[in-house]
């Protein structure tokens, strides 16, 4: 049986607000069947301030996934929407004293569940962007999903690459089979990938880099944070987070926070998170700790 | 509040006549079977003797046809992997997909190397079609291993008429009967199947005992090299005290046959229609008219099985799910879905799993407890409306599938 904490024991046999909500005025459906997750957030939003009133929930899934579902109600209350906005799913496991980390997954369903709601509230569409797959390192809770994504994205190749990108594979080993297989599944299907969808080679070729609109830096910046939030899933998996401090030409400070911070695979995330950066924005950049900020001034 | 434990199929208590037959091949005993001082003479009958009743309990026609291994994994290993090895002309394999990851995750690492792997599918209730079956056999077939009961519904496979099927085509046949073995009477002697694999832990001897059979004159190759215990067929010095231990189990489970067949029986039926007459939306699983006498599996609508076990764990009731949950991956269990149990239900699987040991009185605790549970999951489930005490009749279908 897992190993929950007793705080996760205790919002799971007496979960805080359950049940409908007859009032409410914002409701967030996530999750799926097919996994096992299900989830309904209920709020009732105060009109004029935004605070969140009152809120309740109905799970469908496992131990967890209902002392996540409590916990998140018992978090938001009394939050503006805004405030809430910024509840991490690192927030709802830490609320609980942990999470074991096949089950991370469901403080990510009751982050989702309340951006949802939010949006419903505020007329807007709201579009799940994770995916999840098969736990596969099981020391660094990395599934097979994110594995798969880092690979295609980044047209990975080794198992070591992956460790760098994920920390997947960078504990005990066991994993190192699973990881080798995804990297021969996503790889295989890259090259089998229809030839005419290969860019002529040629004249447009050579002509790209110019039809790459310069940014804006205003554009720049936007994009970088862009990029930077599109990391910040990957390290809240691992307890850690990342923040931008500030944009100094080339060099791109940040603070590290929680796990990440002094984590023995500090510099290789820094590594790699620069990687990207340079990959998605098309130039080079340094990615820099905020105390070396200090120094630069 | 005294523990109930319905999770036999996972695993069973040694029965105190087991430990007290063992204790001395800690102690006394401590000989190596194959010295020939008496040390290790003594132990050497001690195993010959256990053989035996291993052999009676599975009607084999000779005691060497039995081969001690450690375990239900190994069995099943061995015996495919032999097949393939002696057989090197063949590279077909046929089995179903309601199988134990003991041979499931093994035909999968086996079609990685390029070995063919037919897995036959189930219907609704878990049965085979024969038809399907015949239809696939050919002379490229190494081995056609089909589980004699599935571990999460109990469901019996008709492995008798396949061992027959397939030898009339020349093709070896292994059965895992783990979940079969003690629980429903089995004479090899009288049935054509080549190879079957046992678990000790299963009927009340301990973990890491087991049993491979192997029919006499049937192609063999070893898994291991090394010395020549059980006629090199499974090197390594023996595990005396668990084979004297599985030896004393085999007995005892001759001796309760048919209590299991009629007593467990009687309460494994009071168990599930108490339950389904109290819990709307809940049905059993697997083929009812042919299964187990002592397994009930059990799927309650729009709740999910964790949340199940950890409130009856909390009562002191030990059962266990089909759930994706409990076993760290997402989907459901593979056999809830080749028998194409709907998600919504898949996820609330119970199995509730009996011995000889259980009692009425703890049956009818189980009955009274169970329909609460659902309830108050229920109420708190999406999927489901409280106030009419029936699925929500606007289907709830979150953001994303
Ligand atoms: C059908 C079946 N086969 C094989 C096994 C594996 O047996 P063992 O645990 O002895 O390796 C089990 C038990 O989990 C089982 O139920």
């Amino acid at each position: 049986m897992w190993d929950y904490t007793e705080k996760v024991k205790e919002h799971f046999f007496n979960p805080r607000n359950a049940g409908p909500l007859a009032d409410a005025n914002a409701i967030g459906d996530v999750g799926s069947i097919q996994c096992g997750d299900a989830l309904r957030l209920m709020l009732k939003v105060e009109p004029t301030t935004e605070v969140i009133l009152d809120a309740s929930f109905q799970t469908f899934g496992c131990g967890s996934a209902i002392a996540s579902s409590s916990a998140l109600t018992e978090i938001v209350k009394g939050k503006t929407l805004d405030e809430a906005l910024k509840i991490s799913n690192q927030d709802i496991a830490a609320f609980l004293d942990g999470l074991p980390p096949e089950k991370m997954h469901c403080s990510v369903m009751g982050r989702e569940a309340l951006q949802a709601a939010i949006a419903n509230y505020r007329g807007e569409s709201w579009k799940d962007d994770h995916e999840e797959g098969q736990m596969v390192c099981k020391c660094y809770a990395v599934d097979s999903a994110l594995i798969k994504d880092v690979v295609q994205s980044n047209g990975l190749t080794s198992v070591e690459q992956v460790t760098h990108y994920t920390k997947a594979g960078g504990a005990c080993c066991s994993c190192h089979e699973q990881i080798e297989e995804i990297l021969v599944e996503v790889n295989t299907a890259r090259c089998e990938a229809p030839a005419i969808e290969k860019k002529e080679p040629g004249p447009v070729a050579e002509a790209e880099p110019a039809s790459k609109p310069k940014l804006t830096n205003l554009q720049r910046m936007r994009k970088i944070e862009e990029i930077i939030e599109s990391i910040r899933p990957m390290l809240l998996r691992d307890h850690g987070d990342i923040e931008i401090v500030d944009i100094v030409g080339k060099n791109i400070y940040v603070n590290l926070k929680g796990a990440c911070m002094g984590c023995a695979l500090e510099a290789a995330t820094l590594g790699s998170i620069q990687q990207k950066l340079f990959e998605d924005l098309g130039e080079y950049v340094r990615l820099l700790p905020a105390s070396q900020l200090e120094m630069a001034r | 509040m005294t523990p109930i434990y319905l999770d036999n199929n996972a695993t069973t208590p040694c029965d105190p006549a087991v430990v007290a037959a063992m204790l001395p091949y800690f102690t006394e005993q401590f000989g190596n079977a194959s010295s020939i001082h008496s040390f290790g003479n003594q132990v050497g009958l001690g195993i010959k003797a256990a053989r035996q009743q291993i052999q009676a309990l599975l009607g084999a026609e000779h005691d060497s046809e039995i081969i001690f291994t450690s375990g239900g994994t190994e069995s099943d290993n061995t015996a495919i992997l032999s097949a393939l090895k002696a057989f090197p002309e063949r590279n077909q394999i046929i089995t179903t997909v309601v199988e134990h990851p003991a041979i499931l995750a093994l035909c999968e690492r086996l079609e990685k190397e390029g070995f063919v792997v037919h897995k036959l599918r189930v219907d609704g209730r878990g049965r085979l079609d024969l038809d399907e079956y015949r239809a696939l056999l050919n002379d490229r077939v190494a081995i056609v291993s089909a589980m004699w009961a599935n571990n999460e519904t109990g469901t019996i496979f008709p492995v008798e008429e396949m061992a027959e099927i397939a030898h009339a085509h020349g093709i070896l046949f292994h059965t895992d009967a783990v979940q079969a073995v003690g629980k429903i009477p089995v004479d090899l002697k009288r049935s054509q199947i080549d190879m079957l694999s046992l678990s000790g832990h299963k009927l009340h001897a301990p973990k890491g005992i087991g049993v491979l059979y192997l029919r006499r004159g049937t192609r063999f190759r070893n898994l291991m090299r090394g010395g020549q215990q059980e006629r090199g067929r499974r090197p390594g010095t023996e595990n005396s005290p668990g084979i004297i231990g599985l030896g004393k189990a085999a007995e005892l489970a001759m001796q309760h046959i048919d209590t299991e067949n009629s007593d467990v029986r009687y309460l494994r039926d009071k168990l599930e229609r108490g339950i389904l007459a109290k819990v709307p939306r809940a049905y059993p699983t697997g083929d009812l008219n042919n299964r187990l006498p002592n397994t009930s599996s059990i799927a309650f609508e729009f709740v999910e099985g964790e949340g199940i076990l950890l409130l009856l764990n909390k009562l002191g009731i030990a059962a266990s799910s089909g759930s994706a949950c409990t076993s760290g991956s997402l989907e459901p269990s593979h056999v809830m879905r080749a028998m194409g149990i709907p998600y919504t239900a898949a996820h609330g699987t119970i199995r509730f799993s009996l011995s000889r040991y259980n009692t009425l009185e703890e049956v009818e605790r189980v009955i009274a407890a169970v329909p609460p549970i659902i309830e108050q999951l229920r109420k708190i489930s999406p999927y489901w409306n409280e106030a009419t005490n029936a699925p929500a009749e606007k289907a709830f279908a979150p953001a994303y599938a």
